[in-house]
């Protein structure tokens, strides 16, 4: 079904030998003008891009310390160098964290440091890790930046912090401003602008698609569940990915919010202006549209005059909600202040679970065997609940609340050291099947780990790109596309409905 | 000889404080608009501090990520402590304003402390020279200027070692000549080739320190990803230039 080969799973993972170059041929699809252009990017390669590209890091390294300081301090010891699942996938050595850094801190090197200039001027620029910025080198960076799923894990292990995702955000601006943007970000970030989600799905649709959920839940259950869109005056704003409107397993994930929000007794409503958790400006390292997407999650909560927000099981969304929302679109005062803004809609359900508001029949998960992936940025980026790893408690409680047979993978795998899924960052698009396929490796070798050991059935996620990305690449490795659920598709499934007033 | 080289000290030390006063400012004045700790993090400003000592003393994200790199680098690291303050040595006048701190460095612990750990140095340094040879991956990242930097060091550990266990300087003229330096008050140097060796490395050492990867010493207190606090929801944190964009629409 491919051209190219799945990697093996070996019984013990294993740090791979290095290939040059093996995966110089990945990229994703440059975007035309007409995605370019509403986000305020030329349409194409600008002509005096080498003055362009320069001018745009020396802007870029006097807005972020981060960058300036993670240029500057790389010591080169390589203890990032295995860290990197893409690396650890495809063995190709720039897919290594300090490596990827590098392809960015050569031409740092080159045009801003003392080093860099003093031997660019003695014409052996390469002695202290410098380069002239070239076409090989844009290539390269489209190439690589585009093979960072910005998810943190070099981070982790590096004495210093640094943290790759920072670079690659600033690599991939800089890409923008001289011209050469990525089709599938920025042409999602246009739907955002123009219709409210990711997906570019409109109003009526959604209006239908939440409809479809209310029949087929009075179906299954007999119970009024309401899935409420734009209702003024609800309690709390669910923004959720637009995935869940209709993807598998997302939407099962959905059904479950609106069963908890109905047994809570709580009203609530999605808004069809900010109809999208998901926040593509974060990939593209734009605060400008970061912060524009996040806006209308504001202008939402105040025109739908709702006390709380809440955020659907969402990755990136969350770190940009957790993290950034505060920032972006803040200050909130306008909500009640007795919650914090926004909430996950973990912490929502696990506050519950613990008052002993819902109740659950947890043989109705009995044949599964659950184990859990931790969503990169939940886990590297953001929090749950009043303390530190909140984020990979919580959603651990709630599987334990809703389902008998819980394992978790091995311990260097999960938590803070979690792998990614493979299509984080912007690069969930097919026409970067290849790198997505291999950089799952890691996962699915510890997931395996589980199934062999204890014989574990599905693992669940909280995370969009994580469904959407399993979904697609499991079967790759012997396994099948429904052996990935949602955690509130298990609480959908246990969880017992008792009010029935709405 | 002894005066071209106080000269030489006297520009390095000032290319070294400028340099440094320089990045820092730089590190210091450029905004981090967005709250980016690697989570798990501190909800404290304790908390972070806390952090950043096991960073800095333990070495703690390097623990968890490669124990050969964690041993060698922090042999080299600890070493490097002890190794300077036996060298205060040289540089305290018992009679002269930091008299006080003498009888702290003039005993037998840190002396002798300071003596062995130039070995240590030395095994951290071949170590992790040996590892930028031998592991594939490293080789891959290293440029040649990495491979200088630790030859410049090994060399200065190695110089060191050998006047504390082969062939002694005049300890007693060198002291003259250092505290000469420090109060402006010239006075001659031994002129053994160890020594000259080993200042003049040490001058070439100090001269690239603000403009290498050397920076990552104070760099270090400036990474986001470690000394931020994790209170975003609590605590609306914004730069300069974002809230510029508030306030044009
Ligand atoms: S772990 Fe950090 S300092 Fe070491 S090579 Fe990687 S990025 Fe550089
Ligand atoms: S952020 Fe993740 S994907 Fe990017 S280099 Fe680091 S480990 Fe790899």
């Amino acid at each position: 079904m491919a051209d190219f080969e799945t990697p093996e799973i070996k019984e013990y993972p294993v740090i791979p030998r290095l290939k040059p170059d093996v995966m110089s041929h990945s990229k994703p699809f440059v975007a035309k003008e007409q995605f370019q252009e509403p986000l305020g990017f030329p349409g194409e390669l600008v002509d005096n891009w080498q003055d362009k590209a320069i001018e745009k890091m020396g802007e870029l390294q006097g807005k972020y310390r981060s960058l300036q300081v993670f240029l500057d301090i790389c010591v080169k010891c390589g203890a990032c160098t295995d860290k990197c699942h893409y690396y650890l996938g495809t063995t190709d050595p720039k897919n290594m964290p300090v490596a990827r850094q590098d392809l960015f801190r050569q031409v740092y090197r080159r045009y801003f440091t003392f080093a860099g200039k003093f031997f660019g001027k003695l014409g052996m620029p390469g002695f202290v890790g410098a380069r002239e910025l070239d076409k090989e080198v844009l290539d390269d960076w489209y190439s690589y930046f585009h093979q960072c799923s910005q998810c943190r894990r070099c981070s982790v292990y590096c004495p210093y912090g640094i943290d790759t995702a920072e670079i690659s955000m600033a690599a991939r601006e800089v890409l923008d401003a001289v011209g050469v943007g990525q089709k599938y970000c920025n042409e999602i970030i246009g739907k955002v602008f123009k219709i409210g989600n990711n997906l570019g799905l409109p109003e009526p649709a959604l209006a239908d698609t939440l409809e479809g959920l209310e029949e087929e839940v009075k179906d299954d259950t007999g119970i009024d569940v309401k899935y409420p869109l734009d209702v003024k005056g609800a309690e709390v704003l669910l923004v959720t990915p637009s995935a869940d409107f209709f993807a598998e397993p997302h939407v099962d994930g959905l059904i479950g919010y609106g069963k908890v929000f109905h047994e809570a007794g709580i009203s609530w409503t999605v808004s069809s202006y900010a109809s999208e958790a998901a926040n593509f400006g974060m990939f593209i390292g734009s605060y400008e549209n970061m912060r524009r997407v996040s806006m209308r999650i504001r202008e939402a909560a105040l025109e739908l005059g709702v006390k709380r927000i809440i955020f659907g099981e969402c990755g990136h969304a969350w770190r940009v909600a957790y993290s950034f929302l505060n920032t972006l679109a803040g200050p909130f005062d306008f909500l009640d202040p007795r919650y914090p803004v926004p909430q996950h809609i973990c912490e929502f359900t696990y506050d519950l679970i613990q008052k002993g508001a819902l109740k659950f029949d947890k043989s109705a998960n009995d044949h599964r065997v659950m184990t859990y992936h931790d969503s990169c940025n939940v886990a590297r980026a953001s929090r749950m609940g009043p303390m530190p790893g909140g984020q990979f408690k919580i959603p651990r409680e709630i599987i334990k609340a809703t389902c008998n047979h819980f394992y978790d993978m091995p311990a260097d795998t999960i938590h803070e050291g979690t792998y990614c899924c493979g299509g984080g960052g912007g690069l969930l698009t097919d026409d970067l099947m290849e790198l997505r396929v291999k950089g799952a490796m890691p996962r699915m070798q510890a997931l395996k780990h589980v199934v062999d050991n204890y014989g574990v059935t599905h693992m669940a996620a909280i995370c969009a790109i994580c469904k959407s990305q399993f979904s697609k690449v499991m079967p790759y490795y012997g396994f099948t596309m429904d052996q990935i659920v949602s955690v509130h598709q298990l609480v959908s499934d246990a969880i017992v409905m008792t009010n029935n007033e709405v | 000889m002894h005066i071209a080289f106080g000269i030489m000290f006297y520009i390095a030390g000032l290319l070294l404080v400028i340099g440094l006063i320089v990045k820092i400012k730089q590190y210091a004045s450029t905004p981090a608009p967005l709250k980016i700790p690697t989570t798990p993090a501190p909800v404290t400003r304790t908390g972070v501090v806390w952090r950043m000592f096991t960073e800095i003393v333990f070495f703690n994200s390097l623990w968890k990520s490669n124990k050969w790199i964690w041993i060698f680098g922090w042999l080299f690291h600890f070493a490097l402590l002890l190794a300077f303050f036996r060298h205060l040595r040289y540089a305290i006048d018992p009679a002269g304003m930091f008299g006080f701190l003498w009888p702290l460095v003039n005993n037998w612990a840190v002396q002798t402390a300071g003596k062995y750990a130039g070995w240590m140095m030395l095994i951290g340094l071949l170590g992790l020279f040996a590892r930028r040879i031998v592991v594939d991956r490293v080789r891959y990242i290293s440029s040649p200027s990495d491979f200088a930097i630790l030859l410049l060091i090994i060399g200065i550990a190695l110089t060191g070692v050998l006047m504390s266990f082969v062939a002694h300087t005049d300890i007693v003229q060198l002291k003259e000549f250092t505290i000469g330096l420090l109060t402006f008050n010239w006075q001659p140097m031994p002129t053994d080739g160890l020594l000259i060796t080993h200042l003049a490395l040490v001058l070439i050492l100090m001269v690239i320190f603000p403009v290498s990867k050397l920076l990552h010493a104070p760099g270090i207190f400036f990474s986001p990803t470690r000394n931020q606090v994790d209170n975003p929801r609590e605590q609306r944190h914004i730069a300069d230039w974002a809230r510029k964009l508030e306030s044009s629409n």
